[in-house]
């Protein structure tokens, strides 16, 4: 009768533990970056891994996204004699919302899983042991540039992401549908504001790439080290960063927008 | 490292079109951008009412937009509201004399100013006023007075 | 400093558990300096897990490692870090690092520790390199190498610092006689070259008998027996005779642990 509750308890203390171990694991990082600064070459070949080579499923996502927008919103709006309007809904809804939120999805299942599986590799092969032992701290040398990398890269992403829907979205909305140039242009300039939308979608994209990429490295650290153990780290840094990222886009929506 | 100054590029090249999309964000996508006017001249006209114009509206003849609206100020003696507006370089044959009216796209859809040929035979030039000027209709004011003129009619019938 | 006849690695009444497994049960054991002392006993008994407790990267629950007459479990981790420099660890796997070349695996902890120029870097990496044997694997990829050529490189890169102490994990393990050779030729001459202290844990009897200065024999968490290798061979405890000798039934018994087979089949 009592063993729930036991279960309960022992499920708690665990995710106390969890969340204990991955503070004290984002400590070290955080410490690591001052030695960062001595070795620049290591952030930029992060860089290349977590940002350059997620560039393109980013940009034709992007792309993509700001053209469907387009199309959908003009069928919309066309009903209301409002096509003018559609600039403005196309540019909100990449700038506000799908540019942070889809481009740290993509983000997490490109970049975050093969951080975990690089790390949790790592760990399985005894690199991180061996770096040890030669003295080297592993949370400093090798999840350090990582994860700054991921949150320098992120929020650069996010607006890839959205600058590429809105000229996707203009190339459909004006060059297929026939709204005109002008109204598209002024009427997302006369709505959208740098600081309410632009910059608020910035401070999403950063505490998305923050929380990714630190579950991306935490995953993979703390991975089991076997076959199974590192697929089954992967699969969670997916699954754990995208129910993040849109919990977390929920909770910022409302605090940025909500009033 | 192998290819480190391949890398080092490719970085670089990532870094700058993250920048660069930040910038088109900021200055394309939202109002930062708005300052930029490319030639052209500029007009004023005053208005009683402007109701929901912006900063940005455009500026139409015939249905066709020769510009837009650049600026909005208050005019705190006369009680007016004076509009810049900014227009394209190549419509440079705008009688003195046209009619500017703010109109509204659709029923509820943005305000915008549509100008209405004079006859005068001299153009609109850097720093002329359109005198003539008709305000926006507000849908609430039409409203009230639709109300307003029902109840005189039924205090007459009485 | 200790003094020279003070073994370099003091060991006493170490317990040490993991998930309620108690690996160690009070293990006290010396390694000498200037030696080759080896640590045996079968499978599963916590061999690598000692070296990892020498190395300060697990904590003992109770118990403690000195080396050279620090606590390495109570020193500070800078501490801790600057006594690694002087500790070299062979990896069963060899831990390269898969992303960089054997040239720059051996040259990492030197690029890492000291401030010396790329050009004697250089000299300093290929002279390792030479003492194993693979000077000319220098641009080869970590995945390119076989297992035993990974295991030099990895030996390369552990006395890159020319550190006075190196731990061996099953150095022989899955290689063949004649690398499994080489290896046993290069621990030994590098230890004899460089006044080097040298522990190597593993369950290959005969490679290990023919190194070794010194032998703990430990088994079921505690120290069975030790001894130099001719006494061991010939030792008086029934065990350690079975497992020196390889014979496939006696004190340690060929069936895990199990309720009866009898038992087992009706149930």
């Amino acid at each position: 009768m009592l063993d729930p509750l036991a279960r309960l308890g022992r499920a708690g203390i665990d995710t106390l533990e969890q969340i204990g171990r991955g503070h004290l694991l984002l400590l070290g990082i955080l410490s690591g970056f001052a030695d960062l600064a001595r070795r620049p070459r290591l952030l930029i070949a992060q860089l290349y891994a977590v940002g350059v080579l997620s560039l393109l499923i980013v940009a034709v996502s992007g792309t993509f996204v700001g053209m469907v927008l387009s199309l959908q919103g003009y069928y919309i709006l066309s009903q209301f004699g409002a096509e003018q309007t559609l600039g403005v809904m196309v540019a909100a809804s990449l700038v506000r919302e799908l540019g942070p939120v889809v481009a740290a999805l993509l983000f997490a299942g490109r970049a975050g899983s093969a951080l975990t599986a690089e790390i949790g590799l790592m760990a399985a092969t005894e690199q991180l042991s061996g770096l040890e032992m030669m003295a080297v701290n592993p949370v400093k040398r090798i999840l350090a540039p990582r994860f700054l990398a991921g949150f320098i890269s992120m929020p650069l992403l996010a607006a890839i992401f959205s600058a590429l829907g809105v000229v996707g979205g203009y190339f459909v909305g004006v060059g297929l549908l026939g709204v005109d140039d002008g109204a598209f242009w002024s009427q997302m300039q006369a709505k959208i504001d740098l600081q309410g939308d632009v910059r608020n979608g910035v401070i999403k994209s950063l505490v998305f790439g923050f929380v990714c990429t630190w579950i991306a490295l935490f995953q993979g650290y703390y991975a089991v080290p076997t076959a199974e153990g590192v697929s089954r780290a992967t699969t969670r840094t997916v699954v754990h960063s995208s129910l993040a990222v849109l919990g977390l886009d929920f909770i910022l929506t409302a605090l940025m927008f909500g009033d | 490292m192998r290819n480190s100054r391949h890398i080092e590029i490719l970085v670089g090249a990532f870094m700058a079109a993250g920048l660069v999309a930040l910038f088109f964000l900021a200055m394309q996508v939202s109002n930062l951008g708005s300052t930029s006017t490319g030639d052209g001249y500029r007009v004023t006209a005053r208005f009683d009412n402007i109701g929901s114009l912006k900063v940005r509206s455009p500026v139409t003849m015939a249905g066709v937009r020769v510009g837009r609206v650049s600026a909005i100020d208050y005019d705190s003696t006369t009680y007016e509201a004076v509009v810049s507006l900014h227009i394209e370089g190549r419509f440079d044959q705008i009688p003195e004399d046209s009619f500017a009216k703010i109109f509204t796209a659709g029923l509820l859809g943005e305000q915008y100013i549509g100008l209405d040929p004079g006859g005068s035979e001299s153009y609109l030039t850097e720093g002329g006023e359109l005198a003539l000027t008709q305000s926006a209709l507000v849908l609430e004011e039409i409203i009230g007075q639709f109300l307003f003129s029902k109840a005189q009619e039924g205090v007459k019938d009485e | 400093m200790a003094s020279v006849g003070e073994p370099l690695v003091k060991i006493r009444d170490l317990h040490y558990s993991r998930d309620k497994n108690h690996i160690f049960k009070g293990v006290d054991v010396d390694i000498a300096r200037g030696g080759v002392t080896a640590v045996m006993g079968p499978s599963g008994t916590g061999k690598t897990t000692l070296l990892k407790l020498i190395g300060g990267q697990l904590y003992p629950d109770s118990g403690t490692i000195h080396i050279d007459g620090q606590d390495v479990h109570k020193m500070k981790t800078s501490d801790l870090y600057r006594l690694r420099m002087r500790m070299g660890m062979l990896f069963q796997s060899g831990a390269l690092l898969t992303d960089i070349s054997v040239f720059e695996n051996v040259a990492y902890p030197l690029r890492e520790h000291t401030p010396l120029p790329e050009s004697m870097i250089r000299k300093l990496v290929l002279l390792k390199l030479e003492a194993v044997g693979l000077r000319g694997a220098r641009d080869l990829m970590p995945s390119e190498l076989s297992g035993g050529m990974a295991r030099r490189v990895a030996l390369a890169r552990a006395i890159a610092l020319d550190p006075g102490m190196i731990m061996y994990d099953e150095p022989f393990t899955g290689q063949d006689p004649i690398s499994m050779g080489v290896l046993v030729k290069l621990i030994r001459s590098l230890n004899d070259a460089s006044r080097l202290t040298s522990i190597v844990v593993s369950h290959d009897v005969q490679e290990t008998a023919g190194i070794a200065d010194y032998i703990y024999l430990i088994s079921d968490g505690k120290v069975v027996d030790q001894g130099v290798p001719e006494k061991m061979m010939d030792s008086r405890s029934e065990w350690s005779r079975q497992f020196m000798k390889g014979l496939p039934d006696g004190p340690a018994a060929f069936h895990y642990r199990a309720p009866e087979l009898e038992q087992d089949l009706m149930g």
